[in-house]
């Protein structure tokens, strides 16, 4: 449902996320401020900064999980704070610290998330996510009683049922071992490729982001410090890798570069 | 527009059939939960079942000693498993609520496609199915060891049973919402609130036995009607239809002011950030 105040990139296509001003405030604690951002289709968007930057908040404003204090959030051009519910089958997430239910197969936990979600063959819909993510011998196997890794896959064929123009992602390899790590990367950028999806990424590992991520949205005490590739933003700060400049803006170590970019707000 | 890329087929996303796929997927999701574990199915009798019999051998024992316990045979039986649908309709509704917080579920859930007032029936249709399990063996004890039948009340167990399921849930609505608003800290509202109406609603005794002050109170609660409805079905044979009519009423006012509160306490959760703390 395309609603007014949506816009569109230059071939007329609805863009998946516009966030114009966007701004929380709980008490006196000014969470998200004045943030302003747009992603096209097929990219992948990184969200990056130390805690309490403003990653979560944002990303659930997103979600339309927290209404903002002022400024305008559209996924697919739906106003997020009043009608979020024309969008969320469009979208999906996965998180390490939202769960999914313990005590229930992983074949029962898909397959109600397909009927949440509308899937039309759900039973054929798990099957071919099981397969994809290589998680077959494991459906019918309670959740709860998975390792870190088995429960990350999961996750994110949860994530992938609906095959979402829109997938939200925090922290998608938190507590895997490399090679695990490694492979989840590569099923997202996969995912990403295939489907033309948009991906949004929070995460502390600035390798991952590195790969995976065309652009990095830098957030400190919730403003965007800097919104460009991960290149362009080690080049500018005279560094080599994404986790030096990282550390340079957590630590203030870069007094020059903060001017110019704090210049360009 | 640029075609999309999605191959998964979706089913529509609005309408009635839309709602009640996502309805079904809920509470399959609290069945399978039900059936998983014994210990929670012995849990859901364990309570009704020692309520039951201690009010039952007790009435024995006063049907034994005095004339007028012996006239009222059935009335604490019947007043516990009455008292019992109440309480377990409505910590069905609001333990199936806290079941999606335990498991760090709640997060899926409000990501997901399902509306509020989807979860809200799926949680009354989760109660019903919990009330079945628990109440359905211990009714059928009831009748084997003290010879009351529920049933047996006919139309009158319906309307008793009707009033009291709508009571549940607009107590369960209540602390459903508190729960989202104010986290787990108000976790103890949705064990405690039913319990409140036990000394007002008059479960074992008349509204005549409260004091005067306190009267108004009792009749501004349909669970009393339903109770009085009881008294008057055992100890005089006559079924109170207006009783049960004004107990319709005040639920429908209770139940209607439950889903505005719950509602209020959603938008508040979601203004002040309280929606992805309770998912985390």
């Amino acid at each position: 449902m395309l609603q007014s105040g949506a816009r569109t990139d230059g071939a007329g296509t609805v863009l998946p996320v516009q966030v114009r001003d966007l701004r929380k405030v709980y008490g006196e604690v000014v969470a998200v401020d004045n943030v302003s951002f747009s992603l096209s289709a097929g990219s992948i968007t990184a969200l990056l900064g130390g805690n309490g930057a403003g990653k979560t908040t944002t990303i659930s404003m997103l979600m339309g999980l927290v209404v903002p204090t002022s400024g305008d959030v559209r996924v697919f051009g739906v106003d997020m704070v009043r009608n979020r519910h024309a969008a969320l089958h469009r979208l999906n997430f996965e998180s390490p610290y939202v769960e999914i239910p313990m005590r229930l197969t992983v074949r029962q936990n898909l397959e109600i998330f397909g009927q949440l979600y509308g899937v039309a063959d759900v039973a054929g819909r798990v099957r071919e996510i099981a397969d994809e993510l290589r998680i077959g011998e494991l459906l019918d196997r309670l959740y709860g009683k998975l390792s870190a890794g088995q429960k990350t896959r999961v996750s994110l064929a949860k994530s992938l049922l609906n095959e979402p123009e829109l997938l939200l992602l925090d922290e998608p390899t938190a507590s895997l071992d490399p090679d695990t790590a490694d492979w989840v990367r590569s099923v997202i950028a996969d995912y990403c490729r295939k489907r033309s999806a948009t991906i949004v990424l929070a995460s502390h590992n600035m390798a991952e982001v590195e790969r995976l991520a065309d652009r990095v949205i830098m957030l400190e005490r919730g403003r965007i410090l800097a919104d460009e590739t991960p290149a362009e933003l080690i080049r500018r700060f005279g560094r080599e890798t994404l986790e030096e400049v990282f550390l340079d803006i957590a630590r203030r170590r870069a007094p020059d570069t903060f001017e110019l970019l704090n210049g360009r707000e | 527009m640029k075609e999309s890329c999605v191959t998964t087929k979706l089913l529509p996303q609005t309408g009635l059939s839309a709602s009640a796929r996502r309805i079904r997927g809920m509470v399959r999701r609290h069945w399978y939960l039900i059936r998983s574990s014994g210990p929670r199915t012995a849990e859901l009798i364990f309570w009704p079942l020692v309520s039951m019999l201690m009010w039952g051998f007790l009435q024995t024992h006063l049907a034994k000693t005095t004339s007028l316990a012996a006239q009222a045979a059935g009335l604490f039986v019947g007043g516990v498993l009455l008292w019992d649908i109440l309480v377990r309709s409505q910590l069905g509704f609001s333990v199936a609520f806290l079941e999606e917080i335990w498991s760090r579920n709640l997060g899926h859930l409000m990501m997901s496609p399902l509306r509020p007032i989807e979860l809200i029936a799926s949680l009354m249709l989760v109660s019903l199915m919990k009330l079945t399990v628990a109440m359905v063996p211990v009714a059928i004890l009831a009748y084997i060891f003290f010879g009351f039948n529920l049933l047996g009340l006919g139309i009158a167990f319906a309307a008793f049973f009707a009033n009291l399921i709508i009571m549940s849930w607009a107590l369960g609505l209540v602390s459903t919402g508190a729960v989202l608003r104010w986290g787990l800290g108000a976790e103890s509202i949705a064990w405690l609130i039913v319990f409140i109406l036990l000394p007002i609603s008059c479960v074992y005794y008349p509204v005549s036995t409260l004091p005067e002050w306190l009267q108004p109170l009792a009749l501004a609660l349909p669970p009393t009607y339903v109770f009085e409805g009881l008294r008057g079905l055992v100890l005089q044979q006559t079924f109170h239809g207006d009783y049960m009519l004004r107990a319709l009423l005040l639920n429908i006012v209770y139940v209607s002011g439950a889903l505005i509160l719950f509602r209020a306490l959603l938008e508040s959760a979601r203004r002040n950030g309280a929606l992805v703390q309770l998912g985390e």
